[in-house]
């Protein structure tokens, strides 16, 4: 019998020779201790088979382990299939992975994941199952969970009502570390909503809609809303960089160029909406660095988000579910880019629901470039054209999806010069045709659609652009349709070229009309252009048959300026110098739409600022309609409301002033009395140096006679000159 | 009206002075020289030889007798106005950052630099107000500053309190007899230098100017701010009109920070705000490099600037400057003169 604790022999308690400490039992440990748990990690339980024979068995396992071994390694015979008594199998297996890390990640991925039409996969960790599913955990009887009172929340839209009445923007401002939202109040100091200490890591953003404002953490990103500025959602996503919305809000994109690398936590793809988190494919994160950004593209309405695999296909996903349409990616060979459009469009004489992208491929081989438009979920491309000797080509959609502008530069055969021609798609029009502007003989470096407009403005150099220390001139360009007859939209005319400029950057006005051409992140010029594209004043001969009258309405210069954007109604636009390109002059100006300039501050460590989107308007187009024809007695209104609150602020302004004026003369004179007081409790003179002069001046005249000292001053009054013949 | 361009120094001004009866002007700059010119056509008086080393600071007795400076030869030496001769010369372990002479000038403080295991101090000496008299070698006073060195300081009115603006941004209250501290208060910005500090003509409230881009009226007595004055550029210099309730501030990138990209960066800009209303009102450009020092003529005529560029500048101001009211000063104005003529017809 071993000797144990219960039968002790004296021998055994002899501590002279035996000591405890000194036996080494670490090998005896190793191989004895019970380890909780372990070998059941590395097990889970698959769920929502379909109900197979011993002979189907076989070929399930097999299928099933395609599925199982794209996240981890398992084999056939780590497979256990449970059968019925009935020969049939009771749909669901057991499946060991070589490693826990392996079960969890199955968990993660492979869970609701669709195995085939009619089955979805459950998978679930074996010790997760013991743990809840044990007999005695659950009640037998169904007690329905708590459901907790409803809350009412904050309405995420009240910032569209100003309490003025007034219908000012909001926007938000980034400066140091403090994070400030403010109304406009155009002249004066922005009225000031909220203001936050280290609100955001990095940066913020808005939502598309202006709902939620997005702050960046290390930990993930926090969506903020409601008049009480309070936390909306939090999701965790470590290290995250960048942030993308879809249009309406409903889902939400973040990146991070790290792994995610805390299991069970952190999906690349979060919805807001719905509970179940639909989880876009996780190897979306781990791509390199220069991933191109945003990964998803989501068509107008949020039914579908599209990813490129650039040079292979397009993968478009349906939402919410976020399985991919038709489960195929659809192959294009070469696909560089593509874009959905930005809205839903009516094409002509189609009746059916689509969504419509366009997607350019290069040359390859002897096969000529392609630029087509998809049309969604039909996988149909409505129209394609072919290009050649392309070096590169950009897609420019109007905000209305009504035009797709392709630039496409070309080189010549020595592929040495190059030029920009402008293959513009006409989608809403019968058998979208293509119309082609070759007129430019120049590199286009930007273009940009007047937003629900047909004109367009492009910047063209005729240097290279490069890396250059000065960056070469640019001439601005303005483009324009024809009249024509009816509803038709002409062709589409140059209307005018403005040489010798530094522009870099085409800011229209969100409600078209006005555009703003600027030098943007340049030390040496930094030129606002306001220009008016119907001006009411005369039109020159020249350009009668046009739908445009250019007129420049002001040149602003502002310093350093970086960045630029109009506000949501279009009535003023912000410029500023931010300090995440350099450390001069930082701060913002503020512009009305004639380039007038409203406001200046000068704010140091001044990063962002941003105007908070509003959603489209309610009002119906009759409506708008409506407002639009008697403008001239809601302006009266309005002028009459600024013209008295400017004089009450005046009021105001000056009754302030009288106040500090009386103040400070209230406390002259006490503290004058007080010091005269007190020199004379000292027994000293009022005026300390006064004695002292007197007794010099005194001194000195004694010494000599009295002086009078002359001093001649001349002054030139007029002077002529004459030339004497 | 035009400036009046001094070109008598060869590198950056450090202190200019003008004295009570606004008709001198004294400088000195780091070009170890001290200049005296006319302040209504900026001719040059005469010139005070003796330092060996940068001069940073210089005050006038308010008999424009006697003339102190300090030095970076560690020195504090006193001249005759009138003849260039020098009185006395007191040595001390360090260079000397600030002089000024108490209202009677009958006392002198110096500020010591903390430097080579000294700590900085404000030592204070008995003047006489005769050129001929001996002065005294004791120092009266010796107030060591234990914790942030003193870079300004000034006698406020009687002699009764000594202030001191610190290089921690606090500002020292200090007893005039016997040197007690009685309050220190941080002011400016923590660690952000006091670059100046000027007084009222009555010493009953000074200026500060202050690395940390604001200036601050703050009253002798309880060291309460009374107005702040915030600017774009760090402050080198503040100094309080007479006739009219401005302000004049000084300051600009220093010179190893401005950038070489563009001139305006540096904003080298005598700015002037309303002393009440805190409000900016104008500004002078002209020197090339930042203002090192301004000075407000006693009698309310002009102002002068003296710049890392050196060259002081000597501005006399035009009708406009004293036209120039707020409405509500008019008004007060308006007030005070009926009020006036109502007394003489009653006389």
């Amino acid at each position: 019998m071993a000797p144990s604790f219960d039968h002790l022999r004296d021998e055994d308690l002899d501590e002279d020779d035996f000591d405890v400490d000194e036996v080494d039992i670490s090998d005896i440990r190793e191989k004895y201790e019970v380890q909780l748990e372990q070998g059941y990690d590395a097990f889970v339980v698959v769920d929502g088979l379909p109900e197979v024979t011993e002979e189907q068995k076989p070929k399930l396992v097999k299928f099933l382990l395609k599925k199982l071994n794209t996240v981890g390694k398992t084999r056939e015979d780590l497979i256990f299939m449970p059968m019925g008594e009935d020969g049939k199998s009771m749909r669901f297996a057991f499946v060991e992975y070589s490693s826990p890390a392996e079960a969890a990640a199955a968990c993660r991925q492979l869970d609701l994941v669709p195995l085939d039409k009619k089955h979805t996969l459950r998978v679930n960790k074996l010790t997760d199952v013991d743990r809840y599913g044990r007999e005695g955990r659950i009640d037998d009887e169904y007690t329905p969970p708590q459901i907790e009172e409803f809350q009412e929340k904050e309405h995420l839209r009240s910032f569209m009502a100003d309490p003025s009445g007034r219908g000012r923007d909001q926007f938000v401002m980034f400066r140091g570390e403090t994070v400030g939202f403010s109304g406009n109040n155009e002249k004066d100091t922005p009225e000031n909503i909220v203001d936050r200490q280290h609100w955001t890591e990095t940066f913020v953003q808005w939502s598309p809609l202006g709902t939620y404002l997005t702050s960046v953490h290390a930990q993930g990103v926090q969506l903020w809303g409601g008049p009480s500025w309070t936390r909306q959602r939090r999701f965790a996503h470590p290290f995250v960089n960048l942030v993308a919305f879809s249009p309406n809000e409903k889902y939400l994109v973040t990146w991070s160029n790290r792994p995610i690398s805390i299991p069970e936590e952190g999906h690349p793809a979060l919805s807001l909406d719905t509970p179940a988190a639909a989880t876009a494919e996780g190897d979306a994160p781990k791509k390199a660095p220069k991933f191109p950004w945003p990964a998803f593209k989501w068509s107008a309405d949020d039914k579908y988000v599209a990813r490129l695999n650039p040079g292979q296909s397009i993968s478009v996903y349906e939402l919410p579910r976020m399985n991919l349409l038709d489960k195929t990616a659809i192959k294009i060979e070469g696909v560089v880019d593509f874009d959905w459009a930005p809205a839903t469009v009516q094409r002509d004489g189609v009746k059916t629901y689509e969504q419509l992208f366009c997607f350019w491929t290069p040359e390859i081989g002897s096969n000529p470039a392609r630029v087509g438009l998809m049309s969604i979920p039909s996988k149909q491309v409505v129209r394609s054209l072919n290009l050649f000797s392309v070096s590169d080509a950009k897609l420019h959609w109007q905000s209305e999806g009504a035009y797709i502008c392709v630039k496409v530069d070309r080189h010549s055969k020595s592929k040495k010069s190059q030029a920009t021609t402008l293959e513009i798609f006409r989608v809403k029009e019968k058998g979208v045709p293509v119309e082609v502007v070759d007129t430019i003989k120049d590199t286009v470096i930007n273009f940009a659609w007047e937003p629900k407009g047909d004109r367009f403005v492009i910047i063209s150099t005729t240097e290279p652009v490069g890396a250059t220390a000065v960056p070469p001139k640019t001439s601005v360009a303005f483009f324009c349709p024809e009249k024509a007859k009816g509803n038709a939209v002409g062709n589409f005319k140059h209307l005018r070229t403005l040489e010798k400029k530094n522009s870099n950057a085409i800011y229209w006005s969100p409600k078209g009309r006005f555009v703003v051409v600027a030098t943007v992140a340049n030390t040496q010029s930094s030129d606002l252009d306001f220009y008016d594209l119907d001006f009411e004043g005369e039109k020159p001969e020249s350009d009668k048959d046009l739908t445009a009258n250019l007129q420049l309405m002001n040149t602003a210069d502002h310093y350093g300026v970086t960045d630029v954007e109009w506000d949501p109604s279009g009535r003023f636009v912000a410029t500023w110098a931010s300090a995440w390109k350099h450390s001069m002059e930082n701060g913002y100006h503020l512009y009305d739409f004639k380039g007038e300039q409203l406001r200046e501050e000068a704010i140091e460590k001044f990063k962002q600022f941003q105007w908070r989107p509003r959603p489209a308007t309610l009002l119906s187009k009759e409506e708008q309609k409506a407002i639009r024809r008697n403008l001239r007695e809601y302006s009266r209104i309005f002028e009459q409301e600024d013209a008295e609150r400017i004089s009450s602020a005046d009021v105001a302004v000056v009754e302030a002033r009288r106040h500090l004026l009386e103040e400070w003369f209230a406390w002259r004179e006490s503290i004058v009395q007080e010091v005269a007081e007190e020199r004379e409790i000292y027994g000293l003179p009022a005026d300390p140096a006064a004695e002292l002069i007197k007794a010099k001046t005194s001194e000195l005249s004694t010494d000599g006679e009295e002086q009078v000292i002359e001093e001649i001053m001349e002054e030139v009054l007029e002077e002529t000159e004459e030339i004497v013949q | 009206m035009r400036p009046i361009l001094l070109s008598g120094h060869e590198r950056a001004l450090t202190q200019i002075k003008y004295n009570r009866d606004g008709d001198l002007l004294f400088s000195v700059s780091k070009d170890q020289q001290i200049c005296v010119w006319f302040a209504h056509n900026g001719e040059r008086l005469g010139t005070y030889h003796g330092h060996q080393g940068a001069i940073w600071t210089i005050d006038v007795d308010p008999t424009s007798t006697i003339l102190a400076s300090g030095s970076a030869d560690n020195t504090i030496r006193l001249w005759e106005i009138k003849t260039g001769r020098l009185l006395k010369t007191w040595d001390f372990p360090t260079a000397v950052k600030r002089v000024e002479f108490s209202e009677d000038g009958s006392k002198l403080l110096g500020v010591t630099e903390k430097r080579m295991g000294h700590l900085g101090t404000i030592v204070v000496l008995d003047i006489k107000l005769d050129v001929d008299a001996e002065q005294s070698d004791e120092k009266v006073m010796t107030i060591v500053c234990e914790d942030s060195k003193a870079t300004v300081a000034g006698w406020s009115y009687l002699s009764k309190y000594i202030i001191a603006g610190h290089e921690d941004g606090s500002v020292s209250q200090f007893d005039g007899k016997n040197g007690d501290l009685l309050y220190n208060i941080p002011i400016h910005e923590l660690n952000q230098p006091i670059t100046d500090l000027q007084w009222s003509h009555d010493r009953t409230y000074f200026i500060t100017a202050s690395k940390d881009k604001t200036s601050k009226l703050i009253t002798a007595k309880d060291l309460e701010v009374l107005k702040t004055y915030p600017a774009d550029t760090p402050l080198n210099s503040a100094t309080i009109t007479r006739k009219k309730d401005y302000v004049i501030l000084g300051g600009g990138q220093a010179a190893m920070d401005v950038t070489t990209t563009s001139a305006r960066q540096g904003k080298f800009e005598a700015r002037f705000y309303h002393k009440i209303f805190e409000s900016e009102i104008g500004r002078v450009r002209g020197h090339f490099g930042p203002l090192n020092t301004v000075a407000a003529d006693p009698t309310g005529k002009s102002y002068a600037s003296g710049g890392e560029d050196g060259y002081v500048r000597i501005h006399h101001f035009d009708k406009g400057y004293y036209d120039f009211m707020y409405e509500v000063e008019r008004e007060r104005q308006n007030k005070l003169n009926q009020q006036q003529q109502q007394q003489t017809v009653s006389a």
